[in-house]
């Protein structure tokens, strides 16, 4: 990671000012959205609008064309070009042919990816964008920190210092003074301007029709004033139906900014009069800057299907911290990554590609149904492909997969005797292993393992069986937990084996984009969890969970190893969290809760696997109030503790803060017991509450279940 | 015209959500009754004919040559010839929509005629007028009766020009109109 970026981050998380406002927003945000969705069946509508995009983007031409031939038929003057120079020549030849001296701008995201400000001033235009968030960022000479809310990162008193040095004097930090400010200084522009340029949020190819959406009721007064108007457009705005505008309508406000509708929609389908009673000149580009190319990858074509509503920016643990700017110019947050790869070079989103912690929050809200955390993982492996893996990298996989040696050493590392501590490899560790413990303490490495504690436990005979897969977590650090499961499921008549074969899951290679070592390790697992006839694999650890059950079947297909699916298919079938599995059991009556059980007050915390990949998140509150135990919901319960495997280590900066939050959330709800699914987020949290001395209990849910049954 | 009980429920969710981002809602039974209400107002707002002190109305299928010679007697300020200029100064804008939205508390207008947009846009005070038989469900139940060959602007306006660009604080009217109010008026025919 290169200084600079790095350094941008802490620059970022040291303003008070930006982690504060996206702080507050992102709780208000969270509420606003769901609040705005009530009564409304998001899935059924994020399909149609995933079906209406996807099948938009499958035929990108042909739309264009249509769009085209109807706008053409109507008056408007369309010009498609893949070359985005040739929009800011096509734009300043046309100002220059009508003599244009003024233009005004409402929002576009488009013409900020091809800086056309700066092109259309150089040659002398003056050029006015009219949002106020916008116009805050043009008169202080900023880059739009947030897709919809460009100016979120200022206070109100940097406002105020803007106007006053480069408009009037004197401005006093007064938001709705503020506001009227622009108003009255906007104002003439609008009426004097001689050219208008909009974006779009639609397009549809049967009518040649744009849709503009906004709040200020700038757009409206940019394509109603001047007599040109001149509308830049992606080509992923194009959808073929009229009608299908609804649901995007329906979704983009509400996804934005928590809006039912915006206060102003304005629907063009071509020139209108204007005030001197001439026809408006009305010009639409439709610009494709390689949204075509992207249409024809199978695995970035889903990205087309993006409104650009920036929920995926609201919901993000990373971006509330660091905002947009460390992101780069244009387009922030999750989706920003991806299309900053696309519409810049791969090599652009090599940095900012890391800051994805993979909660999958963004996936969850996404209205146009973009699995975004799987394609920034996509990012990763084409980047790793492009590059190379790092010598350090494939020395560390060669640790990590050989399961003796590398619990030896880390256990070396964690009494003291750190033979390897060398700077480099120890930040590399894919783990938990490292010397940062300022925010939290780490669990000492279990001198025995449990792949050999397992070999002492005293297991009944049972006909039936289940494969334990432990995960370096449980077997190295947690063993206990392991123990759990084996007692839970001793008593319901499971015999657990621990196949010795079984080694790494995969995620650290798959996140770290090294997909064929993490296609081995799939490889390693499968033989290794199939050689012996069992009836369930069961897993304690939500990411290998995931890793068992969906990523070695995606890892062998990424690297062309198909001949090895059916086999990745018939252990995903077998393998079941343990969660799942208790409460199966016990509701066959084959587990028992033992009488006399003390009620406690006990909160949870959602592990991204297991909520939003699992989607098991109620089962083991469930299993717990049917014990009898009161749950206490903490603030923000399905947000990432910060973990995100090796990203404590990658990025500390950014992983403390967010453990902070969630440690104050854990405290706030004055249980005196937390249960988590994930040993890694037991360990994060858990680390974190030992650091600052909390008497409360973190526990694995099996562990608290193992001594709750008969 | 007196409404059905599913049609009132339907003007209820409207009112409340078109109250709920900052619009005022009235409704009159017939046209004689939302003409005194236009008077009313405008005398409220203090329109007079004096430099930005004017009204101005757009063309609207309600407001026929009579109800104008009616209201500009009664209104000096009310000013039926549209231009930019005075729509920039005036005081008040009056323009007649086409449909309202219940679920969202929006008014619709095919708005090709730009003294429509001029009214609508530039002075800060916003008044719609809106036949109560063209209230609908829903955004769905617009575009199933739209025909977009009829028209070439289509607007959509749901609440007070607004802005949280400063520190995520709502602020009622930036670029356009700070107040918004909704007449709907039951003796109407549905435009369009």
């Amino acid at each position: 990671m290169k200084q600079e970026f790095k350094q941008s981050i802490l620059d970022a998380l040291a303003n008070p000012n930006l982690t504060g406002a996206l702080g507050n927003f992102s709780v208000a945000y969270r509420a606003g959205r769901a609040k705005a969705y009530e009564g409304i069946d998001f899935e059924a509508l994020r399909n149609q609008i995933a079906e209406i995009k996807s099948s938009a983007s499958s035929h990108f031409d042909e739309l264009a064309e249509q769009f085209t031939r109807a706008a053409e038929a109507r008056g408007t003057k369309v010009f498609r070009t893949s070359d985005p120079q040739a929009v800011k020549d096509y734009i300043l030849r046309l100002a220059q042919e009508r003599g244009v001296k003024t233009i005004v701008k409402s929002k576009s995201m488009a013409t900020e990816e091809i800086h056309l400000n700066k092109y259309l001033e150089k040659a002398g235009m003056d050029v006015q964008e009219t949002d106020l968030g916008e116009w805050i960022i043009q008169l202080a000479g900023q880059t739009p920190s947030h897709m919809v809310m460009p100016a979120i990162h200022m206070t109100k008193e940097e406002v105020a210092t803007v106007f006053s040095d480069k408009v009037e004097d004197g401005q006093k930090p007064d938001i709705p003074k503020l506001v009227k400010f622009a108003r009255g200084k906007l104002r003439p522009m609008f009426l004097k301007a001689e050219m208008g340029i909009s974006g779009a949020n639609i397009a549809v190819a049967e009518t040649g029709s744009i849709a503009i959406v906004t709040n200020e009721g700038n757009a409206r007064l940019v394509t109603t004033l001047p007599k040109i108007h001149v509308a830049v457009v992606g080509y992923e705005k194009l959808i073929e139906h009229f009608k299908d505008m609804a649901p995007i309508l329906t979704a983009l406000p509400k996804s934005a900014t928590a809006q039912l509708l915006t206060s102003y929609v304005s629907i063009i389908s071509g020139p209108v009069p204007n005030t001197d009673g001439t026809l408006k000149e009305l010009h639409i580009i439709l610009m494709d800057n390689r949204r075509n190319e992207m249409a024809h990858d199978p695995r970035f074509k889903q990205a087309l299907q993006c409104i650009r509503c920036a929920s995926c920016l609201n919901v993000c643990p990373v971006f509330r911290l660091v905002g947009g700017h460390v992101f780069g110019k244009v387009y922030t947050g999750g989706i920003g990554t991806i299309l900053t790869a696309w519409f810049g070079a791969l090599k652009e989103s090599d940095e900012i590609q890391s800051l994805c912690i993979q909660c999958g929050n963004c996936k969850d809200v996404c209205p146009g149904k973009i699995d975004i955390p799987d394609l920034i993982l996509e990012l990763r492996r084409r980047l790793a492909v492009e590059q190379g893996q790092p010598m350090i990298q494939k020395a560390i996989f060669s640790v990590v997969n050989n399961r003796r040696l590398f619990h030896t050493m880390m256990r070396a590392a964690s009494i003291g005797q750190i033979p390897f501590a060398k700077e480099g490899f120890i930040r590399h560790l894919p783990m938990f292993l490292s010397n940062m413990t300022e925010n939290r303490s780490l669990p000492a490495i279990a001198d025995v393992p449990f792949r050999d504690r397992i070999k002492k436990i005293k297991q009944p005979k049972c006909a039936e069986k289940a494969a334990f897969y432990g995960g370096c977590l449980i077997d190295f650090a947690y063993p206990g937990m392991g123990e759990a499961v084996v007692k839970v499921l001793n008593k319901a008549g499971i015999e657990v084996i621990f196949p010795e074969g079984q080694t790494c899951c995969g995620a650290p290679a798959r996140y770290s984009g090294a997909y064929e070592v993490a296609a081995q390790n799939g490889a390693d697992n499968i033989k290794a969890l199939l050689a012996e006839d069992v009836k369930y694999v069961v897993s304690a650890c939500p990411t290998c969970t995931v890793a068992l059950k969906q990523d070695f079947i995606a890892n062998l297909e990424s690297v062309g190893r198909t001949e090895e699916l059916p086999a990745a298919r018939r252990l995903a079938e077998k393998v079941v969290d343990f969660s799942t599995l208790a409460s199966q059991l016990l509701e066959q009556g084959r587990l028992k809760f033992k009488a006399g059980i003390e009620p406690t007050k006990f909160t949870y915390h959602d592990s991204c696997h297991f909520k939003r990949t699992l989607h098991a998140d109620q089962t083991p509150r469930n299993l717990m109030k049917q014990a009898g135990h009161e749950l206490v919901e903490m603030d923000e319960c399905d947000m990432c503790c910060g973990m995100g495997g090796s990203y404590t280590i990658k990025l500390p900066e950014i992983s403390a803060p967010i453990l902070e939050r969630k440690l104050q959330n854990v405290e706030k709800t004055g249980a005196p017991l937390l249960l988590i699914d994930c040993p890694g987020c037991v360990m994060q949290i858990g680390g974190g509450l030992d650091k600052r001395h909390s008497k409360i209990k973190v526990e694995h849910t099996a562990q608290r279940l193992a001594d709750m049954l008969e | 015209m007196s409404l059905t009980i599913e049609s009132s429920a339907t003007m209820e969710l409207f009112k409340m959500r078109a109250e709920a981002v900052s619009a005022q809602v009235q409704r009159v039974a017939n046209k004689e009754l939302a003409l005194e209400l236009l008077v009313r107002l405008l005398y409220q707002e203090g329109v007079e004919d004096t430099a930005d002190s004017r009204a101005v109305c757009a063309a609207c299928p309600m407001i026929g040559q009579a109800e104008r010679t009616k209201l500009e007697n009664a209104v000096p300020g009310l000013k039926f010839e549209v231009t930019r200029e005075l729509a920039a100064s005036a005081k008040v804008g009056i323009s007649q929509f086409d449909w309202a939205l219940a679920n969202t508390g929006s008014v619709v207008q095919i708005a090709d005629a730009v003294d429509k947009r001029l009214v609508s846009t530039l002075p800060p005070l916003h008044i719609a007028l809106v036949s109560t038989a063209a209230l609908l469900p829903d955004l769905p139940a617009l575009f199933a009766l739209l025909d977009p060959s009829k028209f070439s602007y289509l607007s959509f306006v749901t609440g007070p020009s607004r802005t949280a660009d400063i520190e995520r604080v709502l602020t009622i009217g930036v670029h356009g109109p700070g107040r918004l109010i909704l007449v709907f008026v039951d003796d109407l025919e549905v435009a369009a």
